[in-house]
């Protein structure tokens, strides 16, 4: 992220591929119904923007008639969206009790030690931030952490240590599960449908 | 245990190409023009005979709740929409099916869609589902490439468009009148009821909300019979179950199992077992993390079903087993699970706003032993002005966790408090 989107801008547009896209989201509402297309846009926004500011909010506003009010109370409601500037890499890290009970506290510790900060905080150079959020629907594969759009599972500290490694060093490490393991089948073989192909 | 030629789920791990080859491989896609031409009474009787229960939570029937849609347009179109809002924490099921077996969602919600006089479909996501949502965007966009919905859906005359909606991070939107209002475009607040969305939902029009793996057992039920799928399981606990085994066993793991399997045999089978034995097993919450936690001595004999879990005072909700092992500080579980519910509850009604920090805060201090005995009874009690008393059933949700805890693991937090009373005396 280049240092001038830390600073709020007085105006935003899409891009004009991102304008495209932002029609052809709002053509899946009934006609009148386009405030339906609000958070896609806002997420469209953000992804060209890297967090939302008011300009985004005054332009998402005017595209879908809406009061810019009726905006910020929706960007404000979900926990995606950044009302402030954050770092291009996203670290979140779920703490919630099905991951705590498999080692997040772990996760979280190496988290913090190979990124030199705490939660809700971003590192010098602008690159991460680190966040600590509540489930996000990869149990059985716990702990876990999402990377922007990326989920990293079955994690224990070393996995976490050489995953953050990786991305610092510009590295695309691999994503999923992080020990020998089919998505979500049990680690040691199928115990159903065995003979599809599986492991 | 379920023979595989009974499993519905058969690319749950995503061993195989989860596109429109691969469904078409493992059947599905196969005869849906005729299943559409039988048209909706046919498809209302044959979801009500197969005793169906909803999938997300609450297992209401879903035969009965498509038949609660109006039976003859009165200018305002049906919509059907789907709750892939996944977020009760221990439940990952429909993340599997999204996104390795998407097209038995798609081919679901088109048949549900006649079901309930719908020609317009929204798949809600949470937005962290950002994979998922791809793979299911593409199946979407197969299916519309090979003429399977949209205008004459598999040339059967009937129209049915299907969109993709992304959330973007409100466990509450999991609620179904909270999703309606995410996707109006507004802040997720639970809306009251009545009227219910059968008859004012999406756009003030006649709606069903349905879960994502409720709908995508539809095809294979009308396909193999509503009496097969009837004949698995228990009398109105039919069926297979795709559970979710977490926390402290040796293999966690997703698995799709017949209705009414026993929880220790549910665990011992596919997830390996409780770690260190299943002596040494503590407490499991069965059904995802609003359920009622249950003690050992329960889980020894428990069926994983509907009725059965009523019966101890619990409910299968979504399915998601946590177990914890003896080495749990079960107080600081509860605690943890405390602060999920303050930081989700949408702030709209004030006993789950302030209930749920309050719960959370007494937690905190009984964890530390600062409390006192009548501390526990006012918890009790605190959990019971919540329960009930909200627009929507987080507030249920967020006290019954407690409410279990207390009721079976009371002792623990008595220790504590003994244990720094002593402490105390002692210095």
């Amino acid at each position: 992220m280049s240092a001038s989107h830390h600073h709020a801008p007085a105006n935003f547009a899409f891009t004009p591929d991102n304008l495209a896209l932002a029609k052809r989201i709002i053509a899946k509402y009934p006609p009148g119904r386009q405030q339906s297309a609000v958070i896609p846009l806002l997420d469209v926004a953000q992804r060209q923007h890297g967090w939302v500011p008011d300009a985004v909010i005054e332009y998402v506003a005017e595209m879908l008639e809406m009061a810019p009010m009726r905006v910020r109370e929706v960007a404000s409601f979900y926990a995606m969206f950044n009302l402030k500037p954050v770092g291009k890499i996203r670290v979140q890290v779920c703490t919630t009790t099905p991951c705590w009970l498999r080692g997040s506290d772990d996760v979280v510790a190496a988290c913090k030690k190979a990124l030199g900060i705490g939660f809700k905080e971003t590192t010098a150079d602008g690159k991460f931030t680190l966040t600590e959020v509540e489930c996000l629907g990869a149990c059985v594969n716990a702990p876990m952490m999402q990377v922007n759009d990326e989920y990293y599972e079955d994690l224990d500290a070393a996995s976490t240590t050489r995953i953050l490694d990786d991305l610092k060093a510009g590295r695309t490490p691999r994503t999923g599960p992080q020990v020998a393991r089919q998505t979500s089948a049990p680690i040691a073989g199928f115990t159903t449908l065995k003979g599809t192909g599986g492991s | 245990m379920l023979r595989d030629a009974d499993r519905i789920f058969t690319n749950l791990y995503g061993q195989q190409d989860w596109g429109l080859t691969g469904a078409r491989a493992r059947g599905d896609w196969d005869g849906t023009k005729d299943l559409i031409l039988k048209g909706r009474d046919w498809l209302i009787e044959q979801v009500k005979t197969s005793d169906l229960r909803g999938r997300g939570g609450a297992g209401f029937s879903t035969g009965m709740k498509w038949s609660f849609m109006p039976k003859k347009n009165d200018g305002r179109p049906h919509y059907l929409v789907i709750n892939a809002d996944e977020g009760e924490p221990g439940t990952c099921k429909d993340r599997d099916i999204l996104r390795h077996d998407p097209h038995k969602l798609v081919e679901g919600c088109l048949l549900a869609c006649v079901g309930i006089g719908a020609n317009a479909c929204y798949i809600y996501i949470r937005g962290e589902f950002y994979q998922e949502g791809s793979n299911l965007q593409r199946a979407i966009d197969q299916a519309y490439e090979a003429g399977l919905i949209g205008k004459n859906a598999c040339g059967s005359g009937y129209d049915c468009d299907i969109y993709l909606h992304r959330g973007a991070g409100a466990y509450i939107c999991g609620e179904e009148t909270a999703l309606l209002e995410s996707l109006e475009g507004k802040k997720g607040q639970p809306r009251l009821k009545p009227p219910f969305p059968a008859f004012c939902g999406l756009y003030g029009c006649p709606t069903t909300v349905n879960n994502v793996e409720t709908i995508a057992v539809v095809p294979t039920i009308l396909r193999r019979g509503a009496s097969w799928f009837a004949g698995l399981g228990r009398p109105k606990n039919t069926g297979t179950k795709v559970f979710c085994i977490s926390g402290h066993v040796n293999q966690p793991c997703n698995v799709e199992e017949e209705m009414g399997i026993p929880m220790k045999e549910l665990i011992e089978k596919h997830a390996g077992g409780v770690r260190g034995g299943w002596d040494n097993l503590m407490a499991v919450i069965p059904g995802g993390s609003s359920m009622p936690v249950l003690p050992k001595s329960i889980c020894d004999t428990v069926l994983m079903d509907f009725d059965s879990l009523r019966d101890v005072k619990s409910a299968l909700g979504t399915a998601a087993v946590i177990v914890m092992d003896k080495s749990t500080d079960i107080i600081k579980a509860f605690t943890r699970l405390a602060a999920f519910y303050k930081h989700e509850s949408c702030g709209q009604c004030t006993p789950c706003r302030e209930g749920t920090g309050w719960m959370w805060r007494m937690l905190e201090r009984m964890g530390r032993g600062e409390a006192t005995l009548a501390d526990i009874d006012m918890l009790d009690d605190v959990t019971k002005q919540i329960e009930g008393h909200t627009i929507c059933a987080f507030g249920d949700g967020a006290a019954w966790p407690v409410m279990g805890f207390l009721r079976h693991f009371r002792p623990e937090i008595e220790k504590r408090i003994a244990a720094r009373a002593q402490r105390a005396a002692a210095e």
